[in-house]
């Protein structure tokens, strides 16, 4: 007997088919991944169970019952819960007023707000879900927040809980946090559909998995029975070639240096970089490892201009450019993968060809007297697109209505096509699927094998385990390591990562 | 946008109209006016014969200065709500102008005076644009403030320094070689609506064609973008306040030279607010400015042989413009009307 079952489903947003018959059945007490590739059909599929979506057709058993799940209200007291992506939280509110609110305990007609408190804390310890209910939502952290989202399934009575990529936002003490959260949830009988594109999570903590590709199910298997690489297959239809490994070896020039780099916090806190010396030199890469937020975007925007130290010199190719604006530096040859895709690196409401330009528009190849020379920029955009295979429409299609994957190609491919001597890669793949990440990873790699200074920013330890020949580590705005990669274990890097320095 | 867009939401344009028009309807009937008279009245007194066609002409032409000017700040990112100031100061700079340089040829006195009323405009947008760029004050502000600034100002200059000697406060009449010619004799039109139609052109060329344009829309609709691909957001959020206020500018220009031939205090019925409206309309194409300023100039003098002709208050008019702008600004009001689903809303959708 299955807790949920989804028979045929389909559904079509205007012409794309995002599900098309696909299959899906979770078992009680399981964790179930929900396993694909961005734009795969995950979400969709998960939010037709919660009633969000509407099938065109196909059905859905909960306990082997036919269900007509209209809208979020069946779903809930069908005992479906769902915890999205980007939260559902009222920013003011206190987590227990957040907890209770649409099913509210009342007393004489007024809010219990004793017995909420209660409540919540009965559901938190029973399955270690530490959360302070007089806390308000906007000052606790994102992991804290993601609890309180559980803590509301569950007390709806969710016996079904869906996490959509719930691991996205979270530092990895904070992921292995959750999962022992799950852990005692499946104990407890809780049926968890946990959905993912990241295999080294699948693997530890599913018990099953359903892949789907392009809207299909591909199939579903026993985590026990499956390996990374025939989940790759299942997930990209083929296997992922291995990175090609003809380079040269590191050069002696350094072409880009920090010198006691410093970025001053706000009054009274504590320094956000601090006395940061680094050395990147041709044909390395230099990975920065360190949990989100402690340094790692203030490093990126220090170095590409985009703000200025407070102490200390920056030095490209042997020159000073400290206090220079972005497009100087990027000039002088940097190419630049910014963090924050959307905020930095493109104009979403702009077309393709006008973001393929972007930072390289003033150049003699595409501007002549002040007129922007529309058919080499058009040019210059089919040749990114094909190079990198971006799928896309028309390079007329705003680039806002590409797939992050798809915008994060046509970024790196714009960047690593101007001319350059360095590259700063800030979360290159964060985001991504496999596919895409495993293609952008190998252009980093072949610009730092053909002679490319790489500065590495990435959250991913993984990533930069595999990318780097050097290492730094950060921690709250300090560098407390760099040695070559081959010297750390990952355990060490963890720790120095979480500011454990002696236990090294 | 490409072509589809445009023809698209032209087709959504037409519809809001149509219904707007329809809601006029109801209103007109209501307050016990025939309708069938009503809009007879309306549709011959903008497109019936060479005056009603000249008379929506004239209409428009003001429109499709302060609608471009305002269009061309939104593609910056700006609200400009300081057309009509802009207008002010490059009417009565214009006319100035065109009064001192008597001793120049015509065609060499008119393009001057053009380009100075062009350069108060900027002069005036510039303001705005600065304080934008360097201390981030908010333009709707500071426009709406020198709005008054500028019409009280250019009030001022009149009664202490360009009177007209006789009882009313106005500019001495420019003579006929100071003043825009007429395109069709005997009607208003003067070359005002060429000079609009030029001004539109150009900066459809500025916005789709031009690195300044680029920028400009770049810094319009991601400024950190912008910033990250070398942009001078400050350079270009002033440069777009100066040539939005330069349009504007011709705006008063082209009224002064082109129909009032003089400087009239006060003599604007708020055509840098309706510009603001034109520019809604017109959405992001430039061109778009040309119709949308010809439909509120043919409500306009349609609006007025309705209340001439058929008696029907001009109020009633100005009620079925605010209704256009309510259809088409507020499109998704206007989609629960029309039970019109947006497709955006399902945008994204597909996404797992």
């Amino acid at each position: 007997m299955y807790a949920v079952r989804m028979e045929n489903i389909t559904k079509c947003f205007g012409n794309v088919v995002a599900n098309d018959g696909v299959r899906f059945a979770a078992l009680p007490g399981e964790i179930h991944c929900l396993l694909g590739e961005n734009g795969a059909g995950k979400s969709t599929l998960m939010r037709i169970l919660f009633g969000l979506y509407r099938a065109d057709s196909g059905s859905i058993y909960v306990n082997e019952q036919l269900a007509n799940i209209a809208g979020p209200r069946d779903a809930i007291s069908l005992g479906i819960g769902m915890v999205h992506q980007h939260f559902m939280l009222a920013e003011r509110l206190t987590v227990a007023e957040n907890i209770v609110a649409g099913c509210e305990p009342r007393r004489n007609g007024l809010l219990d707000y004793d017995r909420a408190r209660r409540q919540i804390r009965e559901v938190s310890e029973r399955y270690g879900l530490a959360v302070d209910p007089n806390a308000v939502i906007e000052e606790i952290s994102v992991g804290q927040q993601q609890r309180v989202e559980i803590i509301k399934a569950l007390m709806r009575g969710a016996r079904v809980l869906i996490l959509d990529e719930p691991t996205a936002v979270l530092t990895p003490p904070e992921v292995d946090e959750l999962f022992a959260v799950m852990r005692a949830l499946r104990e407890s009988g809780t049926t968890i559909v946990f959905i993912t594109h990241k295999l080294k999570e699948t693997m530890e903590i599913s018990d099953r998995v359903t892949v789907l590709r392009d809207g299909k199910t591909i199939g579903t298997i026993d985590t026990s029975d499956a390996t990374p690489d025939s989940l790759v297959e299942m997930m990209v239809g083929r296997s992922l070639p291995v990175h090609d490994d003809q380079r040269m070896p590191p050069g002696e020039v350094v072409l880009l240096e920090l010198k006691d780099v410093s970025v001053a916090g706000r009054k009274g806190s504590r320094a956000r970089l601090d006395g940061v010396s680094l050395a990147v030199r041709s044909g390395e890469v230099l990975g920065i490892a360190g949990v989100d937020g402690n340094g790692q975007l203030e490093l990126e925007e220090v170095v590409t201009g985009l703000r200025r130290p407070s102490k200390g010199r920056i030095m490209l190719i042997g020159k000073d450019v400290t206090g220079l604006d972005t497009g100087r530096i990027k000039d002088r040859g940097v190419a630049y993968i910014p963090s924050d895709r959307l905020k930095r690196g493109m104009v979403d409401s702009l077309s393709l060809a006008r973001n393929s330009v972007l930072g390289v528009h003033r150049c003699a190849d595409f501007s002549r007297r002040g007129a922007l020379l529309e058919n080499a920029v058009r040019e210059h955009a089919q040749t990114i697109v094909a190079k990198y295979d971006v799928r896309a429409e028309s390079i007329d299609q705003p680039m806002g209505s590409l797939s992050g994957g798809n915008q994060q190609k046509m970024l790196v491919g714009r960047e690593l096509a101007r001319p350059h001597s360095i590259v700063i890669a800030a979360q290159p793949t964060r985001g991504l699927d496999v596919g895409a990440t495993h293609y952008i990873r190998e252009q980093i790699l072949s610009s730092r094998n053909t002679g490319k200074a790489v500065l590495l920013i990435s959250a991913e330890l993984d990533e930069v385990l595999e990318l780097s020949d050097r290492i730094a580590v950060i921690y709250e705005g300090r560098i407390v390591d760099v040695r070559p990669a081959s010297q750390f274990t990952e355990r060490e890097l963890g720790l120095l990562m979480t500011g454990q320095r002696n236990e090294v | 946008m490409g072509l589809r867009g445009d023809v698209s939401r032209f087709a959504y344009s037409a519809v809001a109209v149509l219904l707007a028009l329809l809601i006029g309807a109801v209103l007109i009937g209501a307050s016990g006016y025939s309708v069938k008279e009503a809009y007879s009245n309306l549709l011959v007194g903008a497109f019936g014969g060479v005056y009603s066609l000249a008379t929506t002409v004239v209409m428009s032409t003001p429109l499709l200065f302060t609608g471009l000017a305002v269009a061309f700040a939104f593609q910056c990112g700006l609200f400009n709500v300081g057309a009509e100031g802009q207008l002010y100061v490059g009417a009565l700079t214009s006319a100035v102008v065109a009064l001192a340089l008597s001793g120049l040829p015509p065609a060499l006195r008119v393009i001057m005076a053009l380009a100075a009323g062009a350069g108060a405009g900027a002069a005036l947008g510039f303001v705005p644009g600065y304080l934008k760029a360097k201390i981030g004050a908010h333009e709707v502000i500071t426009t709406i403030m020198l709005n008054y600034i500028a019409i009280s100002l250019t009030t001022f200059m009149v009664k202490a320094y360009f009177r007209d000697p006789g009882p009313v406060d106005q500019t001495v009449l420019l003579p006929p070689g100071s003043r825009l010619p007429e395109l069709v004799p005997g009607t208003r039109v003067s070359l005002g609506i060429v000079v609009g139609i030029l001004a539109v052109a150009l900066l459809d060329r500025v916005i789709r064609g031009s690195v300044l344009g680029y920028e400009i829309q770049a810094v319009g609709r991601n400024p950190h973008a912008a910033e990250y691909g070398g942009v001078n957001v400050r350079a270009r959020t002033i440069q777009a306040m100066m040539i939005s206020g330069a349009v504007a500018g011709l705006a008063g220009s082209v009224e002064a030279m082109g129909t009032l031939y003089r400087f009239i205090p006060y003599f604007s019925p708020g055509y840098g607010f309706t510009g603001i409206a034109v520019a809604v309309i017109a959405g992001q194409s430039m061109w778009a400015v040309i119709p949308a300023a010809v439909l509120f100039g043919a409500l306009q003098s349609g609006g007025q042989s309705m209340q001439l002709f058929a008696g029907i208050p001009m109020e009633l008019m100005t009620m079925v413009q605010g209704l256009v702008i309510l259809f088409v600004a507020a499109p998704t009001l206007g989609s629960m009307f029309l039970g019109l689903r947006l497709r955006s809303s399902e945008k994204g959708g597909g996404r797992a």
